[in-house]
């Protein structure tokens, strides 16, 4: 139990306890301390001085992120001491920024921006050294402009600390610092997993994401093109934010409409997929334990779910000669690009060469996932344009759709309908409680044996989870796995991922059946979703998701009927000859 | 140089004799050893004496301050990244007496209980490993003979002006970017690998050697009620005589100036880039020492020849280059401290410019995050200040 200590901001008194900071300390009093370089997610780093804060008898300022309260504090957040400070290092911020603010992606969005106007800095305080820089457009996913860089090193921090992939690092020094990568190469050709993680932590425009929104303006504008969509279910609970809905808010029937009014001629969901995921990734994974456990022949288990592009470049980077453990299914994602061009094609007589399918996103790294060279099993790329969540609030916003005021709509049917299993594909766990639900089922013949379906020790937010299942009451096919015992391991973020990926590259892992996505929180916290982020914002979706899942009527993959009809009138059963050629994949050994 | 000078100067040279000064090393070794911890550090205190490396921290402070932490694993780390523009110092003292160098760390380590030492010594002077190299390895058998569970090791910077800041140099030990930490926790509780360190500079620990051998009293014998003992000073610029000489503290500036200037002396710089300039109209009211103008031994004397503006120019342009570029009053504030000089000196920008950059510099001072930053408002604007017009015209 920390010690509780007495000090005075701004001449009130109060209370806290000795590991808080002086920030945390003036929140508490309601007294804004403005910041750049510190994340609630993060590491602290002090270093762009914008929260300095007066402290009586202190010969300097103090940065109040990283300052520790001391008995006996007097502290002030609002002299002219401080305010010219700030002022100063503000306008020294600007003197080096690409000051292009109403031509900048991030135009009402960006913290500099803000503090800007908050403290009124006008016109040309310093001279201006903001110098012409290449903006690194290599990486499908993420766009790099230095000259929008306040060098506050949150990307570095996030991929550094929170992911542990060091993609992104500090170079140089001084007037030539930079925040860059190995060598100062282009994001495509280093570790980077296109997560996106680093985006949604910027505070200025030096970090966004590849833009197809004038690609996807495009194909809507083509009358000869066919134009379908999909929604990753990490998006309905999030899409709200960027129209004016707080954190949490499902929007979902709201968001059918738009998009249909956006002009998409068919409105899908990624979540018909999830549930194909899983017939085809649960039924791989009873294949691998039969192998193992009945036939005696080496199988490799642990299976790891492949649904996280930014996990998936991960292992391919970090672990590459355990890929053989990696389910071989493609993401739901994939899979309907390929289903969209193939069974959706055909059901509704289209030529597949005039479909083009765009996917909505809580991700940057399916933007890279979806221009990868294999993905084209139909004859056609499976999914042509891939956008994120804030994207398409950008795409309403542009349409000038009044989007609070629209009616629910609901997804059209062939690929359109889903359960409360694939909903929860958007939380971390989520993969592995929806493979449970059916697996289980299929082995015992029985309903997993949870309340509700809620397979509760899988879910929350502990960056590594694990679970035991016994297996008891197996029908005859499965009674080789009678009173087994299935051990689970669900991890997300990149560096969690790391722990228990390590784990199985060392031969050392109790599991049967890791989880892991790539992002903190799964895809609720992905790297395309709206910013800001944070565990509090990241909590709220996931407990909207899991909403979600509770009050649909239906709630395991294998009931999904038109999961159903797709096996019986076109893929024949899952892991068939025609699953393999269109819903699995393989993966590349990647260099450094 | 006349003849009258030189004899000044070596009878200077003889009143103050402590840090080049021949000991005898087991002895001294002995005696410290034979010292209680809380022994060791009352006499320091008493003593009174303050850092070397510029910063003037009270050394016996910070040697409680990392006895009172209570750790197994504690380091002592000797300083020799010497970098500060116009100091070299403790090149010399590192070359003729690092053996006392050595028995200031094993004092420290008694006092505060650290088994394990490490010299930083910077890149540039890694010529003068063998001969260290050597010297340590005697060193740390007379210790291993008596029992003393203490070691020294040597580990090379890598060339950065930063370094020279404790926590960057501990940041740099671990193998990580040279950057300061933030304070608190301040390294007598959290330093290298987290554990209580203290880091002195070279000639601190000479001292500490020479107040324990002595007594704190005959140390409290020199210097002023501030700035106790004396310092070695490294003259360079205009000077009649440059080079290493060890002074006492507390001396007028315009003493100093009559010692070693060329008669034309226009301005000298105490402290080296990140010192105070003084002007001649004021070498008479200035003080070297802690309650003047302090110096970690760095003073460039500026005859008439000089351009000011030159000077300050050369300062920044060191500045911009050796920040370690994370906080942006100084990554910004030294690159604007420059353009705007060469601004207002080319005419695009009015003379009152100054005005607003002193203003800035102000506001470095108070808000950067370290010592680099913070003291770059030193030599701008005690040089605007004072030349102003050097600048503008």
């Amino acid at each position: 139990m920390a010690n509780m200590v007495n000090l005075k901001i701004n001449d009130i008194p109060l209370k806290v306890s000795e590991d808080t900071t002086l920030l945390e300390a003036a929140k508490m009093l309601n007294i804004k301390v403005p910041t750049l370089c510190q994340h609630p997610d993060l590491l602290l780093a002090g270093n762009c001085r914008i929260c300095v804060v007066e402290v009586k008898g202190s010969r300097t300022l103090q940065a109040s992120c990283c300052t520790p309260v001391r008995d006996g504090m007097d502290v002030f957040t609002n002299t002219q001491m401080v305010r010219r400070s700030r002022r100063h290092t503000l306008s020294l911020l600007l003197s080096e920024h690409n000051n292009d603010c109403v031509r900048c992606y991030k135009n009402g969005n960006c913290e500099l921006q803000a503090l800007a106007m908050e403290y009124g800095i006008e016109g040309e305080t310093f001279i201006d050294i903001s110098g012409d820089t290449a903006i690194d457009m290599s990486s499908p996913s993420i766009m790099k402009d230095d000259s929008k860089c306040i060098k506050c090193q949150r990307c570095v921090r996030t991929c550094q600390e929170l992911q542990q992939v060091s993609a992104l690092a500090v170079a140089h020094k001084g007037n030539s610092i930079k925040l860059t990568t190995f060598m100062e190469k282009p994001l495509h050709f280093v570790v980077c997993t296109n997560c996106g993680q680093c985006v949604n932590r910027c505070p200025t425009g030096a970090l966004i994401e590849k833009s197809y929104i004038s690609e996807v303006w495009n194909a809507l504008d083509d009358p000869a093109k066919h134009v379908v969509v999909q929604t990753a279910p990490a998006v309905r609970v999030a899409l709200g934010e960027t129209l004016g809905y707080d954190p949490g808010e499902r929007v979902t029937g709201k968001m059918v409409t738009a998009l249909r009014r956006l002009g998409f001629d068919s409105v899908f969901d990624t979540n018909f997929t999830a549930d194909l995921t899983i017939m085809e990734e649960g039924t791989e994974l009873l294949m691998r334990l039969k192998s193992a456990l009945a036939d005696k022949n080496p199988a490799a288990l642990p299976q790891f779910t492949s649904c996280s592009p930014g996990w998936i470049k991960y292992i391919e980077h970090e672990f590459p000669d355990i890929l053989d453990y990696l389910s071989t299914c493609k993401s739901p994602q994939q899979m309907f690009g390929a289903i969209a061009k193939t069974y959706y094609a055909q059901k509704s007589g289209i030529d597949p060469k005039d479909i083009i399918v765009v996917s909505v996103m809580p991700c940057t790294a399916k933007k890279f996932e979806a221009n990868r060279p294999e993905m084209n099993s139909s004859g056609y790329q499976d999914v042509d344009y891939v956008i994120t969540t804030r994207e398409l609030g950008r795409m309403i916003r542009e349409a000038g759709i009044d989007f609070k005021e629209l009616e629910a709509g609901e997804c059209d049917s062939l690929l359109g309908k889903h359960t409360g299993a694939a909903v929860i594909f958007g939380a971390t766990g989520g993969v592995m409680e929806a493979a449970l639900r059916t697996a289980y089922e299929i082995i015992t013949g029985r309903e997993v044996p949870f309340d509700n379906l809620n397979i509760t020790p899988v879910r929350g937010m502990e960056g590594v989870r694990e679970a035991t299942i016994k297996i008891e009451g197996c029908v005859p096919d499965w009674s080789f796995l009678e009173g087994a015992e299935l051990k689970v391991a669900i991890a997300h973020g990149l560096s969690n991922a790391r722990k228990v990926t390590k784990q199985v590259a060392e031969g050392k892992s109790p599991y049967h059946f890791i989880e892991i996505m790539a992002c903190p929180g799964g895809c609720i916290g992905g790297g395309g979703q709206p910013i800001p982020t944070s565990l509090d914002i990241r909590q709220l979706r996931m407990d909207a998701i899991y909403n979600e899942d509770g009050d649909l009527p239906l709630r395991k993959s294998h009931e999904n009927p038109e999961i159903t009809r797709i096996y019986s009138d076109f893929l024949g059963k899952p892991l068939s000859h025609k699953s393999h050629e269109l819903l699995h994949t393989h993966y590349t050994k990647r260099k450094w | 140089m006349d003849i009258d000078k030189k004899k000044k100067i070596e009878q200077y040279s003889k009143k103050v004799d402590l840090i080049f000064q021949d000991c005898e090393i087991k002895p001294l070794v002995d005696k410290i050893l034979n010292m209680k911890p809380n022994e060791i550090i009352n006499t320091i205190t008493d003593s009174g004496l303050k850092g070397r490396g510029g910063a003037g921290f009270p050394t016996g402070l910070k040697w409680k301050g990392a006895a009172d932490t209570f750790s197994d694993i504690k380091y002592v780390i000797c300083n020799a990244d010497e970098g500060e523009p116009g100091t070299f110092k403790d090149r010399q003292i590192l070359q003729d007496k690092a053996m006392k160098v050595f028995i200031g760390m094993t004092a420290c380590a008694k006092a505060i209980g650290a088994k394990e030492g490490f010299i930083y010594i910077r890149g540039e002077y890694n010529y003068l490993l063998p001969k260290l190299e050597k010297e340590l390895g005697e060193f740390n058998r007379i210790l291993k003979d008596k029992g003393f569970d203490f070691n020294i090791k040597i580990r090379s910077g890598s060339g950065a002006y930063v370094c020279g800041e404790e926590t960057s140099l501990i940041e740099s030990m671990e193998g990580k970017r040279g950057e300061p930490r933030n304070k608190p926790p301040f390294p007598v509780k959290q330093g290298y690998l987290n554990m209580p360190t203290v880091v002195n500079n070279v000639e601190t620990l000479v001292y500490t050697v020479m107040v324990l051998r002595d007594g704190p009293d005959e140390f409290k014998k020199l210097g002023t009620k501030d700035s106790r003992g004396a310092k070695v000073f490294c003259v360079s610029g205009d000077a009649a005589i440059q080079g290493i000489f060890e002074l006492e503290l507390g001396m007028p500036l315009q003493e100093f100036v009559d010692l070693f200037g060329d008669g034309h002396t226009k301005a000298v710089q105490v402290g080296g880039s990140s010192g105070h300039c003084v002007p001649y109209k004021k070498f008479g009211e200035t003080v070297i020492g802690f309650e003047g103008i302090p110096t970690g031994g760095s003073m460039m004397l500026f005859n008439s020849s000089r351009s000011m503006y030159h000077v300050l120019h050369n300062y920044l342009e060191f500045f911009e280059e050796e920040s370690c570029g994370q906080c942006v009053p100084c990554r910004v504030g030294t690159q604007q401290l420059l353009k705007g000089i060469e601004a207002v000196k080319k005419g695009e920008k009015p003379a009152s410019y100054l005005n607003e950059l002193i203003k800035l510099a102000e506001t470095m001072r108070v808000s950067a995050k370290c010592g680099l930053g913070q003291s770059v408002s030193n030599p701008f604007i005690s040089i605007v200040d004072n030349f102003r017009e050097e600048i503008i015209f």
